[in-house]
């Protein structure tokens, strides 16, 4: 519609981007790269959002409010999980997940 | 010109993603993830979303990126490479993304959107402020007050678990 690239186009790369976040969250075990998997999954939804709100109503603003809110939220997410790593960091010397079990059953 | 700058942002946003997690030293997939986010601000730049874009650029690639790159640099030696995860994990992440994408990207190919045909609102600041701090209709300003509650609270609980306790005998 916009420009000459359909739609459907914004939603593939948006999807793959969110997959590869989720694939890199389950191979990866260290918990900042982790935690950048996450960036990305958050990332790919908020363009998501955005080209919705572009598309298929333009006369409103909902999608763009929405990704306001998730960056918010990601900032929020993001500073609170690089304190609790570097909480961790401080007690074991290192961040892989599997040395951290000393919340283990 | 407009086509072609779509594939090269959604180029660089998918093949720098795909090193994000594949590369082995932490500080370069810090470095492309970076190059992800200006890539996803230039496509809200493609959209005629300025602001946005600017929120992006700002927050995303401003904000956490460096403080993704404070906390490796704290807890990480420079030259440290990641070990190659072993291969069942390897496998089950690769499988799960590949079932879940196709899913997806079917079920997306097989939709008919409706195009919206209402005339374009021109998206300004002044509209965006309004918008934000009203609470008639397409008023956000309790998801506002929400957010703004939610950030106080990041911040008091960021500096309080990563202070570090001055004498660790006395428990408070």
């Amino acid at each position: 519609m916009i420009q000459g690239i359909p739609l459907e186009h914004f939603l593939i790369v948006s999807t793959i981007m969110f997959f590869i976040g989720v694939c890199g969250f389950i191979i990866r075990r260290n918990l900042i790269t982790m935690l950048m998997a996450i960036e990305l999954i958050l990332n790919s939804v908020n363009i998501n959002f955005v080209v919705f709100n572009r598309y298929l109503y333009p006369d409103q603003l909902q999608g763009q409010f929405f990704s306001l809110f998730i960056v918010g939220i990601a900032a929020a997410e993001a500073s609170v999980a690089i304190a609790l790593i570097i909480n961790i960091y401080r007690k074991m010397q290192n961040i892989e997940v599997e040395n951290v079990n000393e919340l283990k059953f | 010109m407009n086509v072609f700058m779509f594939y090269m942002f959604s180029g660089i946003i998918l093949i720098c993603s795909l090193l994000t997690i594949t590369t082995r030293r932490i500080l370069r997939a810090a470095v492309y993830l970076l190059c992800v986010l200006l890539a996803t601000a230039g496509l809200y730049f493609m959209l005629n979303y300025q602001f946005m874009a600017a929120v992006q650029l700002t927050l995303y690639a401003g904000g956490i990126v460096v403080l993704i790159i404070f906390s490796i640099l704290l807890t990480h030696h420079i030259t440290h490479r990641f070990k190659h995860p072993n291969l069942a994990k390897l496998l089950m992440g690769i499988g799960a993304a590949a079932i879940g994408s196709g899913l997806v990207i079917a079920t997306i190919l097989s939709h008919p959107f409706q195009a919206g045909t209402a005339p374009e609102l021109k998206v300004n600041m002044t509209e965006i402020g309004n918008q934000l701090l009203s609470t008639g209709k397409n008023g956000y300003v309790l998801p506002f007050e929400l957010i703004s509650i939610l950030l106080l609270a990041a911040m008091i609980a960021a500096i309080v678990i990563a202070k570090k306790d001055k004498n660790k005998n006395s428990e408070i």
